[in-house]
């Protein structure tokens, strides 16, 4: 793809919740049956200016996400676009049961997108991380999974989810994350990774905000002669399967990184495809079973290897060099 | 719309289509859909706008059944209203239904798959909500187990409605006093219901759950405030119709053997018929 930030630093500083508002904003401006619901969560999800903007297409639950879910599906069993947007750490487990029959088993058309989500909430603890929604959501039939890498992706994606009929859980983070393409001038399609980068060695594939250390971990496999394809996972499910069999089959290794537990996310999705069609050594990483430990994004993702240079010593380990 | 008398009549029949499903698929929740049937008669054949012919007419009334466990009675409704063919109540429970053990909304008339306690009112805030936004003249019908209201949901729900002063939204409460384990007052004592609803800001109307004819009228009198939502108090009698299984909570769910099958049938073949 000629439009991948590769080489890093665009200097981005504007965060995927401000890309989801704005850009629904500019939506719902033109579509009454656009709705957003938060659950005192208009500040984290940078909802504010929506608000003022369009009061009657706000609506205010409190601090209460199983009704915030239901409401959520009694709104669109009528016929309205409702967008949930509350913390991924509350949405995806206080109100799991009202996604998975609410939603997912009645077919309402919510689009849910959990904010502040992984660990971006920091030193505020593991009540405020969420790495467990993607295992969580991903086992519920009828209910899509996704998750942007940067800005542009994030624009794409809720542009694409308006008109999409499905359930939808989309975690995005809380901080501006550096930029993995360089504008928004590319084909975006839900269910279909995004090669950002072609290698014969072996494959990364990343979802979310570990697609840009996937991209830096090929720049500085590159130095070294390796030739590492980089895999954008945006969507967990319904997986690309064909674009996992392929990397398997044309490079021979794979690793994952993903925001999230090792258990139940990425790694796994793609080695359920993997054991089952095309058995290669795959090697998981992401957060390990345990409370995560209180820092910065930067901070936990270097504590637990989710960097470059810990990324690129692995790949060449798999290489044996 | 059907008169007193008439109503009373289909009550009967509905609770001898309840018998027939449970005795037939060998499970069921027998007595609580025996407790609910006044109040889904007095609804379905004496107030709410409902289109067999249409089920997704715009301007339906809603009806969210939050009890979902009660649902022989439901069935058999829709099908004497013609939602689906009556032949199809044998399958009930059976392989590959589409008639479950809970409302489906596969099934035409079923707005929502509901069973798990606690989500009805919510989704049922939803919708009114949506009628709000739209100037839609619909209203939301929600049926709650008292059991039940010890789901917390519930209390959101119920703040929320009045809140976004849903008058267009009407709770009722299958208020028989009994849930799978016994009692409600000795499993989890949910009184003062009334000041609760209240207090939650909601206008609260207590009536005999078993009288279609009040049903109806207090169906038809909500909203009783303005910017309120209403909320019905039914006093309920768990098995009603069936003497030997009225007020035993251990019929929650008992399938009759065939002489119970036989003495429940018997005794509303004669309630029909001094209704005749």
């Amino acid at each position: 793809m000629n439009n991948v930030a590769f080489e890093k630093n665009t200097g981005n500083k504007i965060a995927n919740r401000t890309v989801v508002s704005d850009t629904l904003l500019e939506l719902a401006s033109e579509n009454k049956d656009i709705l957003v619901l938060t659950s005192d969560s208009r500040g984290s999800a940078s909802m504010v200016p929506f608000a003022d903007a369009l009061p009657e297409q706000l609506i205010e639950v409190g601090i209460a996400e199983q009704n915030l879910v239901g409401i959520s599906a009694g709104l669109a069993a009528y016929g309205k676009k409702p967008f949930v947007a509350s913390p991924a750490c509350f949405l995806s487990m206080r109100s799991i049961e009202q996604i998975k029959v609410d939603i997912a088993y009645s077919k309402t058309n919510v689009k849910l997108i959990g904010i502040s989500g992984g660990v971006s909430y920091g030193a505020l603890g593991m009540s405020h991380h969420s790495v467990q929604d993607l295992a969580v959501t991903r086992a519920i039939p009828d209910l899509h999974v996704m998750m942007p890498a940067d800005r542009h992706e994030t624009k794409k994606m809720i542009e694409a989810l308006v008109d999409y009929e499905t359930p939808v859980y989309m975690r995005i983070g809380r901080n501006p994350v550096e930029d993995s393409y360089l504008n928004a001038d590319y084909d975006f399609q839900i269910g279909k990774a995004v090669i950002m980068h072609e290698g014969d060695d072996l494959t990364i594939i990343a979802t979310g905000e570990t697609v840009r250390v996937a991209l830096d971990t090929a720049y500085a496999l590159k130095a070294d002669g390796i030739s590492c394809r980089v895999i954008n996972m945006h969507t967990i499910k319904p997986l690309d399967e064909a674009a996992i069999i392929q990397a398997a089959k044309e490079t021979g290794r794979i690793i994952t990184i993903e925001e999230h537990s090792i258990f139940g996310g990425l790694g796994s999705a793609v080695s359920e495809v993997t054991s089952q069609f095309c058995p290669v050594p795959v090697k998981i990483l992401g957060i390990p079973d345990e409370p995560a430990i209180a820092g910065n994004t930067k901070e936990v993702f270097q504590h637990y290897g989710l960097s470059a240079e810990n990324v690129a010593c692995i790949a060449k380990e798999m290489l044996g060099c | 719309m059907l008169n007193i008398v008439e109503l009373k009549r289909k009550a009967t029949e509905i609770r001898m289509s309840v018998i027939d499903m449970v005795y037939e698929a060998g499970t069921g929740h027998t007595g609580s859909s025996l407790s609910n049937t006044d109040i889904l008669t007095a609804l379905f054949y004496g107030v709410m706008k409902v289109d067999p012919t249409n089920p997704t007419w715009e301007d339906r009334d809603r009806y969210i059944q939050s009890k979902g466990h009660a649902v022989e009675s439901y069935w058999a409704v829709l099908a004497d209203m013609g939602f689906f063919p009556k032949e199809e109540l044998k399958t009930f429970s059976k392989f590959n239904s589409r008639l479950i053990g809970h409302p489906n909304n596969k099934v035409p008339g079923v707005e929502m798959n509901t069973g798990a306690l606690g989500h009805g009112l919510s989704i049922s805030v939803g919708m009114a909500l949506a009628a709000k936004l739209d100037k839609k003249p619909y209203r939301v019908f929600t049926l709650m187990g008292d059991g039940e209201l010890a789901e917390g949901s519930v209390w959101e729900a119920a703040m929320s409605a009045a809140h976004y002063q849903l008058d267009n939204l009407v709770g009722i409460i299958d208020r028989n006093r009994l849930q799978i384990t016994g009692s409600t007052d000795d499993v989890m004592s949910n009184e003062p219901l009334d000041k609760k609803w209240q207090s939650f800001g909601w206008e609260v109307v207590e009536v005999d759950g078993n009288d279609v004819a009040e049903l109806v009228r207090v169906f038809k009198e909500a909203p009783i405030a303005t910017g309120k939502p209403t909320m019905i108090l039914a006093n309920t009698i768990k098995g009603k119709g069936i003497s030997l299984a009225e007020n035993v909570a251990s019929w929650h769910h008992h399938v009759p053997t065939k002489e119970e099958y036989d003495l429940a049938m018997t005794e509303l073949s004669k309630q029909l018929e001094v209704l005749a």
